[in-house]
C-alpha cells in the first residue's frame, strides 16, 4: 500500500466515520476493523442501548456515559465539591459531606455497585465508596442525585467496596489498611500483628427507600482486603474477599508484602454471621464515631446525625462463618460467575489464574479439609477448593467479568490485554490489546446472573498518544470492544473524567422510563419555600437575612433588595416555580465566596452570601433558561452597619422617588 | 480496499435507515424531545374556538362551585401568579382580566394543560406568543386542577 492510498483511505474513513483495518496494524490509529464504527454510532436524536456509570477515581464522582457510543451525559458529585451545581456549597447539601473529621469536601471513589434484585440488575440505585476517608455513597438512579453517605467506623482505605448481594440485602465495605482498633490507638506502627485490625463491614439497604446502615462489622486478623463479590445463585449467602500482606507488613509493601506464594481469599458466610447476631453473639461496641447523611426529596435539604455504635462479631472467635483460601501471589480481583459456582481470583504477581469451586469449598468445609489456621481462622487447603487453573494467561491479572456465554475476560495490567478464556476447560479463546494498562474492566450486567454479553469496556490507567496531547496531564480512557463473535474487536475509545476505576453498564430500559422530570413544587416541603411569588419575603434576624425568593422565566422575585448592612450574612432561599423538564434556573451573586446553585422545577436551594463592601451588589440567573434569560437579574444594597436604611424588597416597582 | 468501504458505508446508512426500537425524536425543535411527553392533538379536530388537547366539553355552573374557586387560586398564587396579573395588564403573560369573556373555557383548560402542543399547532396561542415572545411554560397543571383555575377566572372576572 502506497502513502497517497493509504491518506485516501483515511480521509475516506474520518468522512465515513468508520475505521478501516490498516496493512501494518503498528500505530493505535490501524488496530480497529472495518465496521467498527457503525457498531457504536448512534444517530443524533437516538438513544443509547446501555447507561455507564463510571466511578470517577479522584474526582470523587460518578459519571453517566452512553454505550456503545461513549458519550458523557452526566457528571454525578458524590464525595466531591461540585461548583457548577452547587453540591457541597449550597446550604442544603453541605451536610452531605460532613465526617467524624468534620467537612471533608473530597474523596476517591473507585467502585460502583448496582442495585440487584434476585441477581439483575433492577435500576434503582449507584453505590459508591469512598476510598480515603471510608464511606460509601449512594446515588438514586431516578434522580442521579446523591441520596444518602455514611461513614465506616474502625476502617482505613474503604477500597474493598461497594460491592453487592443479589437482592441487595448488603453492600459491604472490606478495610484496606488495617488499622488499631478498640480503646487505645495510640500504638507503635510495628505493633500492627498484635494491635491492628481489618474490618469488613455489612451494610444493610431498606429495599423500601434504599436507607444505609451498618448491619455488623466482621473483626479479622490484619492484612489488607483489596476487592470483593458476594456470591449467587447456590452461593447466594457467601460474600469473597482478596486480601494480600498476609505478610502482615507494615512498611515497604511493595517488597515486604509480596514474600508469600499465596495469599489468601476470604470465604465469609453472612447469611451464618446474621445468625450469630441474631442469638445476641456480637459485641456492641461504642467507641466509634460516625457520620450518616440523607437528603430529604421533600424538604430538599441533607441532614447528618453522627453515630456511636457498632455491633461487631470476631470471625477469629466464632470459627465458622469465615474461611482463607490460599491463592496466588497478592489477589486483586475476586469475581463470581453468572452461576454463583465459580469463584475467579487474580493474582496480580501471578503468571496464572485460579478459579474456586463453591461445591468443593463447601464440601472442604464439611470435611475440615483445612491446613491449619491464619490467625484462628482456619484455612481451607488450596487443592481442595480448586477447581482448576487458567495457565499463561498473560501478565498482572486484575479483574474478570462474563458474558454469561460460559466465557471469562480478565484484564491484563502488566501486558495490557483483556483475555477471553472458558469458564469450563479454562483454556485461552482470544486476546486483544488495550491502550493501555488496563484496569478495570466491565461488561453491561457483567458482575449480575444475566450479563448482557455484547460489549466489554476497558477502563485503562495510561493513554500516552491515543489523544492529541494536552501537556503532561492527559485525558483517561476507555475502550469498548464487542464480545458477540468468537473474536473480540475494538470498537471505540473514549475519553473519560477523572480517573475511572470499576464501572457497571445497566440496560437502558431499567433507568430511562423512571427517570425524575421535576420536583412538584406542591410537595416542597423546605421551610424556606415560596410555593408563589406572593410567598416572597425578605426577613432580618438580628445580622441574618433570608430571602425568600422565587425564578421563573425571566424574573426573580424580589429583583430589588435594600436594608442589607456590611456584617450581614444573606441566605438566598431560591425556589424554582417551573413546572416543566429541563428547566433549572440558577443564581449567583457577585463576590459570594462559594459557588452558583442550580436550582431544579420546584425545587428549593441556599446560597450564603457574606457581602464585603458597601455599594450595590448584582444577582442573575446563571442557567439560560429562555430568551429573556439575560433579562433575569437583581440587585442588592449593602449599607454600611449602622445605617437606618429600611429593609425592603420588590419586583416591577417603580420609584420616582429614587431620582432624586 | 476502497471499494469494499464504500459499500459498508452504503450497507450502514441503510440499516440505520431501517433501525427499529430506538425512541425517536421530534424534528422539530419542541424543546421537549419525547414522543411520549407530547400529547398527540385531538385526533378529530374540534372546534378551534376549543382548542387542542383532551379537553372536549366543561360544564359550567352557576352560581360558581366556591370550593373550586378558593382551590384555584392557591394553585393560581403557586403556578401562574409570577407572569398572569389578575388585572388587564400583561406582565409576562397577558392579565387575566376578561378572559373568560374572551375565550371558550375548553380552549382556557387545553392551554394550561396541552401548553406545548398549543403553541405549535393552535392559531390563538402562536398570536399570544408572537405578543409576549416567552413561551408559557408547561407547569405540569392536572386537569382537575385546570378546572379548579377556570373557576378562579370566572371568579375573578366577576362571575356569581
Amino acid at each position: 500500500m502506497n502513502t497517497n492510498k493509504f491518506i485516501s483511505l483515511g480521509v475516506l474513513a474520518v468522512a465515513a466515520s468508520l475505521t478501516m483495518i490498516g496493512c501494518k496494524p503498528k500505530g493505535p490509529q490501524t488496530v480497529t476493523t472495518g465496521g467498527a464504527a457503525e457498531k457504536v454510532y448512534v444517530a443524533p436524536g437516538k438513544y443509547d442501548e446501555f447507561y455507564d456509570i463510571v466511578s470517577g477515581g479522584f474526582n470523587g464522582q460518578m459519571s453517566v456515559y452512553g454505550l456503545p457510543s461513549g458519550r458523557l451525559f452526566r457528571i454525578i458529585p458524590v464525595f466531591s465539591l461540585f461548583p457548577e451545581n452547587g453540591y457541597g456549597f449550597s446550604e442544603e447539601t453541605k451536610p452531605m459531606l460532613n465526617t467524624s473529621h468534620g467537612f471533608v469536601p473530597w474523596d476517591d471513589l473507585h467502585h460502583i455497585a448496582l442495585s440487584q434484585t434476585k441477581g439483575e440488575h433492577d435500576g434503582r440505585w449507584a453505590f459508591g465508596n469512598a476510598n480515603n476517608t471510608p464511606r460509601i455513597g449512594r446515588v438514586d438512579m431516578k434522580t442521579f442525585r446523591t441520596m444518602e453517605i455514611i461513614e465506616l467506623p474502625n476502617s482505613g482505605g474503604n477500597h474493598s467496596s461497594p460491592f453487592i448481594t443479589e437482592n441487595s440485602e448488603y453492600v459491604v465495605a472490606g478495610t484496606r489498611f488495617s488499622v488499631p482498633v478498640g480503646e487505645n490507638r495510640d500504638v507503635p506502627v510495628s505493633s500492627y500483628k498484635k494491635n491492628f485490625r481489618g474490618t469488613l463491614s455489612f451494610v444493610s439497604v431498606d429495599p423500601a427507600n434504599g436507607g444505609m446502615k451498618i448491619a455488623f462489622q466482621l473483626a479479622t486478623p490484619p492484612v489488607d482486603f483489596d476487592l470483593s463479590r458476594a456470591g449467587k445463585g447456590p452461593s447466594h449467602g457467601w460474600f469473597f474477599f482478596s486480601c494480600y500482606n498476609t505478610e502482615q507488613a507494615y512498611t515497604l509493601l511493595e517488597v515486604n508484602a509480596s514474600q508469600r506464594d499465596k495469599d489468601f481469599i476470604l470465604a465469609v458466610n453472612w447469611k451464618k454471621a446474621e445468625e450469630y447476631l441474631k442469638a445476641g453473639k456480637a459485641k456492641k461496641i461504642t467507641n466509634v464515631k460516625y457520620a450518616h447523611n440523607y437528603l430529604d426529596e421533600k424538604t430538599h435539604t441533607a441532614t447528618s446525625e453522627m453515630l456511636n455504635e457498632v455491633m461487631e462479631l470476631d470471625i477469629a472467635q466464632l470459627k465458622d462463618i469465615a474461611y482463607f483460601i490460599p491463592c496466588p501471589k497478592s489477589p486483586h480481583g475476586c469475581d463470581t460467575d453468572p452461576s454463583g459456582e465459580y469463584i475467579v481470583a487474580s493474582g496480580k504477581l501471578a503468571a496464572l489464574i485460579p478459579v474456586f469451586s463453591f461445591k468443593k469449598i463447601q464440601d472442604a468445609i464439611a470435611n475440615k479439609d483445612f491446613d491449619g489456621e491464619f490467625g484462628g481462622v482456619p484455612i481451607i487447603k488450596y487443592e481442595s477448593a480448586l477447581k482448576g487453573e487458567v495457565q499463561k494467561p498473560g501478565l498482572g491479572p486484575l479483574h474478570t467479568e462474563f458474558d454469561g456465554r460460559g466465557n471469562a475476560y480478565t484484564s491484563m495490567f502488566v501486558s495490557s490485554e483483556i483475555v477471553k478464556w472458558d469458564l469450563n476447560t479454562l483454556q485461552v479463546l482470544d486476546r486483544v490489546p488495550t491502550y493501555y494498562s488496563v484496569g478495570h474492566l466491565s461488561v453491561p450486567g457483567g458482575p449480575t446472573a444475566k450479563p448482557y454479553g455484547k460489549y466489554v469496556i476497558a477502563y485503562n490507567k495510561i493513554t500516552k498518544d491515543r489523544y492529541l496531547p494536552t501537556g503532561p496531564e492527559l485525558t483517561q480512557s476507555a475502550q469498548i470492544y464487542s464480545i458477540d463473535g468468537d473474536k473480540m474487536q475494538l470498537l471505540l475509545d473514549f475519553p473519560t473524567t477523572g480517573e475511572p476505576h470499576y464501572a457497571e453498564a445497566i440496560a437502558a430500559e431499567k433507568v430511562a422510563p423512571n427517570s425524575t422530570k421535576i420536583y412538584k413544587i406542591e410537595d416542597n416541603n423546605h421551610p424556606y419555600v415560596a410555593r408563589g411569588e406572593k410567598q416572597t419575603k425578605v426577613e432580618r434576624k438580628g445580622n441574618r437575612v433570608d430571602v425568600y425568593m422565587t425564578a421563573i422565566r425571566s424574573h426573580l422575585t424580589p429583583d430589588n433588595i435594600e436594608g442589607v448592612k456590611l456584617g450581614d450574612e444573606v441566605y438566598f432561599h431560591v425556589t424554582n416555580l417551573e413546572q416543566d423538564w429541563d428547566i433549572p434556573h440558577g443564581f449567583a451573586v457577585k463576590g459570594a465566596a462559594n459557588a452558583e446553585i442550580l436550582i431544579m422545577p420546584g425545587e428549593t436551594q441556599t446560597l450564603k452570601w457574606k457581602p464585603t463592601e458597601v455599594g450595590v451588589v448584582p444577582f442573575y440567573c446563571t442557567d439560560f433558561c429562555s430568551a429573556l434569560h439575560q433579562e433575569m437579574q437583581g440587585y442588592v444594597r449593602v449599607s454600611p452597619p449602622n445605617s437606618n436604611v429600611p429593609l425592603k424588597f420588590s419586583t416591577g416597582k417603580i420609584e420616582p422617588s429614587g431620582e432624586k | 480496499m476502497k471499494k469494499t468501504s464504500l459499500i459498508v458505508v452504503a450497507a450502514a446508512t441503510i440499516i440505520f435507515a431501517c433501525s427499529p426500537g430506538k425512541p425517536q425524536v421530534a424534528q422539530e425543535d419542541t424543546s421537549i424531545p419525547q414522543a411520549e411527553t407530547v400529547p398527540a392533538p385531538a385526533a378529530n379536530q374540534q372546534d378551534p374556538r376549543k382548542g387542542l388537547g383532551e379537553v372536549k366539553h366543561v360544564t359550567l355552573k352557576t352560581p360558581l362551585e366556591q370550593d373550586r374557586v378558593r382551590r384555584g387560586e392557591e394553585i393560581y398564587e403557586m403556578k401562574c401568579g409570577a407572569c398572569h396579573k389578575l388585572t388587564d395588564e400583561r406582565l409576562v403573560g397577558p392579565g387575566w382580566k376578561g378572559v373568560t369573556q374572551r375565550r371558550h373555557p375548553e380552549w382556557i383548560m387545553n392551554m394550561v394543560t396541552n401548553v406545548d402542543v398549543m403553541l405549535d399547532q393552535d392559531a390563538e396561542a402562536q398570536k399570544l406568543l408572537e405578543l409576549c415572545l416567552t413561551r408559557m411554560p408547561n407547569q405540569n397543571v392536572s386537569i382537575g386542577d385546570a378546572r379548579d383555575v377556570l373557576e378562579f377566572m370566572r371568579s375573578n372576572d366577576g362571575q356569581k
